[in-house]
C-alpha cells in the first residue's frame, strides 16, 4: 500500500507538529508514508473566495505531486472535502479523478482502511471533540444532528481507544466553531462570537482540550482561547492519538 | 419602509457587526431560534420514515419544476373553471400593478392581507400605500413589525428579533394598551380586537399560497392563527398571491408537503389551519396572481433551479449559526438566511453580492431543508459566479491571484514560508494590515522555527 499525505498549507507553516505526529502515527501503525516534498495547498483559500478559477495551477501542481499513491491521507476534513469536490486537471482528468476518490481524512483512513481497534495512546484528560462541519458534513465523519438516522462517530470511536482519555458531553454536538476560511475576517464579529459560543460549551462541561480534524477551526478557537487567557487549549486529533 | 432603505446600503458583515454590539441580545436571539431548531428535531424524530419523506418531497418538486410549463397552464385552467380570474405577472412591478387594479375597480380602500413572503419580496405593502391604499398586515407577528415600520426578520416568525416587552411598549404607542404591560396573551386579545375591526371592515383579503394544486386549480394556505381564512370568509374580494413555483401536481402529494412543513418550521405536527381555497362563494370574486419575476431564468440554470424547491419553512435559518448571531435584518432581503442568500442574488448580483459570503458553509441548512435543497453548494457556486462576474472587489481579487501564483509554485512557496512564514501574511483568513480583523478579538498564531516541510527535510528525508 503507497500513502501519500498531504500537509495542509497552514498546518506546515504554524502547526508543524501536526504533520509530524500525522507522519508519525501511521508510521507506528504500520504504514510506509510518503511526503511529497513539492506540496502547496489544495486551492480552497481561493475557492471559497469565489476564485476556483484562478486554483488552476494549484490543481495541477497537486495532480503532478499525488499521482500514483493507493491513498492520499490528510489530517484535514475540510482540505480533504475540497480536493473530493473539486480537484480538476486540465492536461490529466484521470489523474484527477483518481486522487479525488483516493484521498481520505485522517480518522476515515484509520477506520475504514486501517480498520484500528487498539491504540497504545494516553492521554489522561478531558477531552472536548469539536467537530469540524467539513469533515462531519461534507465527508460523512459522523453522523450530523439535523439528521434522523443512527448515530456513529469515526473520530469519537478512535477517542474512545485512548487510555486516560475522558471525552466530555456537550449540549450542541455539531455547531459550526465559525472559522469559515475568509468568513473569519470577512464577517469577523459573527464568527468571533461562533467561537465563543462554541468555547463556553466546552468550557461549561469542563474541557481541559479541544480537539477535532481541523486544524483550521482549532486555530481560530485557540485564538479566542488564548485572547481569553484560558487554560483550555487545543489539540489537533493526530496528537492525541499519537501521544504516550 | 424605514429600516429598509436604512439598511440596504450597507452589507451583512456591517449589520452583523452593529448586532453584534450587544452580546446579551446576540444570544438571547440565538438561543430562541435554536430552541425551535430543537423543536424541529424532536417532530423530526417522531417520523421513523423522515428522510424518506424529504426524499420524496424533493423529487415531487423536481418533476413539478420539470415539467412547470404542463402543471402551470393545467392550473390555470382548472382555477378558471372554478370561476377564478388568473393574473400573469412577469416581474414585482406588474404583480404591484395587478393587485393595485383589482384593488381600485371595487373603489375600496382597505385591505387585509394574511402572511405571503411574495408580496413582501415584491413590496406590495409600500406600493398600495403609495397608492393610497390602507394594508393591514394580519399575521400577529407580520401586524409587529407593520407598526415598527419594520420588514419581517424571518419568514415565519416575522418579529422574532423583538423581546415581549418592546412589544408592550409598541402596542401602547399604537394600540393604546396600558403602558408596561407585556403579558403575551393580554397583548394577543388586544391585538385580536384591534384586528377584529380591521378584518370586519375590509372587504378585499390579499393572502399568499403555500400550496397550488394543478390538478384542481385550489390554493392552499396555512396558517396558524386562522387569519387568512377569517379575511377570505368576511371579504368580497380574495386576491392569492404565488410564485409560479408553488405548485404540485396532485392533491395527493399535499399530505407529504404538510407533513414536512410545520414540522420543519417550528415542530408542530401541523398547522393549525391548512385552508383549501378552491373557487369564489357566491357573490365573492376570487382572483390569483401568478409571478415569475426571475424564478423562469433560475429554472434555466442547472446549479440554481433547486432553489426554486423551497417551501418556506424557515429550517434553514434557524439552524444557521449565522444567522441566529446575525439577525434576519443583516441579509437586507426579504428573505433572510442560508435560502435568502441564494434568491437574492439572481434578483441583483449587484445588491446581494455580500450575501453568499454571509456563511461559514457549515452545511447544516442543507441538512433540515424539507425539500433537500443544495444551500450550501448553491452558496459556493455563487461565489464563483460573483467572483468571475466582478462582483467582489479588486483588492480581494488581486490578493488572491498572488496567492495562486505562490501556491502553484513550490519553491517560491518554501523561500516564502522560511522569511517569516508567507501564510501569515497572505492567508486570506490571516491577512495583516492596519485592522486586523483576526487579531481584534483573537491572538494570533505563534510562528514555529521550522515549518513542517523544514523538519522533514532535517529529520526524514529519505536519501
Amino acid at each position: 500500500m503507497k500513502v501519500a499525505i498531504f500537509i495542509p498549507c497552514y498546518v506546515d507553516q504554524f502547526y508543524p507538529q501536526v504533520g509530524i505526529a500525522t507522519l508519525e502515527l501511521l508510521e507506528k501503525l504500520g504504514v510506509s508514508v510518503f511526503y511529497p516534498e513539492k506540496q502547496t495547498c489544495c486551492g480552497q483559500p481561493m475557492a471559497n473566495s469565489g476564485f476556483e478559477h484562478l486554483a488552476t495551477s494549484c490543481n495541477d501542481l497537486f495532480v503532478e505531486n499525488f499521482s500514483g499513491y493507493d491513498y492520499i491521507v490528510c489530517p484535514s476534513g475540510s482540505c480533504t472535502l475540497h480536493i473530493k469536490d473539486h480537484l480538476h486537471a486540465s492536461a490529466n482528468e484521470p489523474a484527477a479523478e483518481k486522487i479525488r476518490s483516493t484521498v481520505m481524512e485522517l480518522t476515515e483512513f484509520l477506520t475504514d482502511v486501517l480498520h484500528i481497534k487498539n491504540l497504545t495512546a494516553h492521554f489522561p484528560h478531558k477531552v472536548g471533540l469539536h467537530q469540524s462541519c467539513h469533515g462531519q458534513r461534507g465527508l460523512h465523519l459522523s453522523q450530523m444532528s439535523e439528521l434522523v438516522s443512527p448515530g456513529f462517530s469515526k473520530p469519537q470511536h478512535l477517542l474512545n481507544l485512548v487510555q486516560g482519555l475522558e471525552l466530555i458531553p456537550l449540549d450542541r454536538t455539531d455547531e459550526c466553531c465559525g472559522f469559515g476560511g475568509t468568513f473569519c475576517v470577512a464577517e469577523e464579529a459573527v464568527s468571533v462570537k461562533m467561537g465563543k459560543d462554541r468555547i463556553a460549551d466546552h468550557l461549561h462541561h469542563g474541557a481541559e482540550y479541544i480537539t477535532g480534524g481541523d486544524m483550521s477551526c482549532l486555530m481560530h478557537l485557540e485564538g479566542i482561547l488564548r485572547r481569553q487567557r484560558s487554560t483550555t487549549k487545543v489539540i489537533h486529533i493526530a496528537e492525541i492519538l499519537n501521544a504516550g | 419602509m424605514e429600516a429598509q432603505q436604512h439598511t440596504a446600503s450597507k452589507d451583512h458583515a456591517t449589520l452583523a457587526d452593529t448586532f453584534n454590539r450587544d452580546e446579551p441580545r446576540v444570544d438571547w436571539h440565538d438561543k430562541t431560534l435554536w430552541f425551535v431548531r430543537q423543536k424541529r428535531d424532536k417532530a423530526a424524530w417522531q417520523i421513523p420514515e423522515w428522510e424518506h419523506l424529504r426524499e420524496t418531497a424533493s423529487q415531487i418538486k423536481h418533476n413539478v419544476l420539470a415539467n412547470l410549463h404542463h402543471y402551470l397552464l393545467s392550473f390555470e385552467q382548472q382555477a378558471q373553471q372554478n370561476g377564478v380570474t388568473v393574473h400573469w405577472a412577469a416581474n414585482a412591478e406588474e404583480h404591484n400593478q395587478i393587485v393595485h387594479s383589482i384593488i381600485q375597480k371595487t373603489g375600496i380602500t382597505r385591505v387585509v392581507k394574511s402572511k405571503s413572503m411574495l408580496t413582501e419580496e415584491c413590496h406590495l405593502n409600500d406600493y398600495l400605500q403609495a397608492q393610497g391604499i390602507d394594508v393591514v398586515d394580519t399575521d400577529l407577528g407580520e401586524r409587529i413589525v407593520q407598526l415598527a415600520n419594520e420588514p419581517p426578520s424571518h419568514i415565519v416568525l416575522p418579529c422574532i428579533h423583538w423581546k415581549k416587552e418592546e412589544i408592550g411598549e409598541l402596542f401602547h404607542k399604537h394600540l393604546g394598551t396600558p403602558e408596561g404591560n407585556s403579558d403575551p396573551q393580554f397583548l394577543t386579545a388586544a391585538a385580536r380586537v384591534h384586528l377584529r375591526e380591521r378584518f370586519m371592515t375590509s372587504p378585499i383579503a390579499i393572502t399568499g399560497v403555500n400550496f397550488a394544486i394543478a390538478e384542481t386549480g385550489e390554493v392552499v394556505v396555512c396558517t396558524n392563527e386562522g387569519n387568512a381564512d377569517l379575511g377570505v370568509q368576511l371579504s368580497d374580494v380574495h386576491i392569492a398571491c404565488m410564485g409560479i413555483e408553488k405548485l404540485i401536481p396532485e392533491r395527493k402529494h399535499l399530505g407529504v408537503f404538510l407533513r414536512l412543513l410545520a414540522r420543519s418550521a417550528t415542530g408542530q405536527p401541523i398547522t393549525t389551519y391548512s385552508s383549501h381555497f378552491r373557487k369564489p362563494r357566491p357573490g365573492q370574486h376570487m382572483h390569483i396572481v401568478l409571478v415569475d419575476n426571475g424564478r423562469s431564468e433560475r429554472l434555466g440554470s442547472d446549479d440554481f433551479r433547486n432553489a426554486l424547491k423551497c417551501i418556506r419553512c424557515g429550517a434553514c435559518m434557524n439552524t444557521c449559526p449565522v444567522y441566529r448571531r446575525s439577525g434576519g435584518h443583516s441579509y437586507h432581503y426579504a428573505i433572510a438566511g442560508p435560502i435568502g442568500s441564494i434568491l437574492a442574488p439572481a434578483l441583483d448580483m449587484k445588491k446581494n453580492a455580500d450575501l453568499p459570503f454571509a456563511s461559514t458553509l457549515c452545511g447544516s441548512c442543507s441538512n433540515v431543508c424539507p425539500v433537500k435543497i443544495d444551500i450550501h453548494d448553491q452558496l459556493y457556486k455563487w461565489r464563483q459566479v460573483l467572483a468571475k462576474d466582478g462582483y467582489v472587489g479588486s483588492t480581494k481579487k488581486n490578493g488572491m491571484k498572488g496567492m495562486a501564483f505562490v501556491l502553484s509554485h513550490p519553491r517560491i512557496y518554501r523561500i516564502s514560508g522560511s522569511v517569516g512564514r508567507w501564510v501569515s501574511r497572505h492567508m486570506p483568513f490571516l491577512v495583516s494590515n492596519s485592522l486586523n480583523p483576526w487579531a481584534k478579538q483573537r491572538e494570533m498564531p505563534t510562528a514555529p522555527k521550522q515549518s513542517f516541510g523544514e523538519w522533514y527535510r532535517t529529520n526524514k528525508r529519505k536519501a
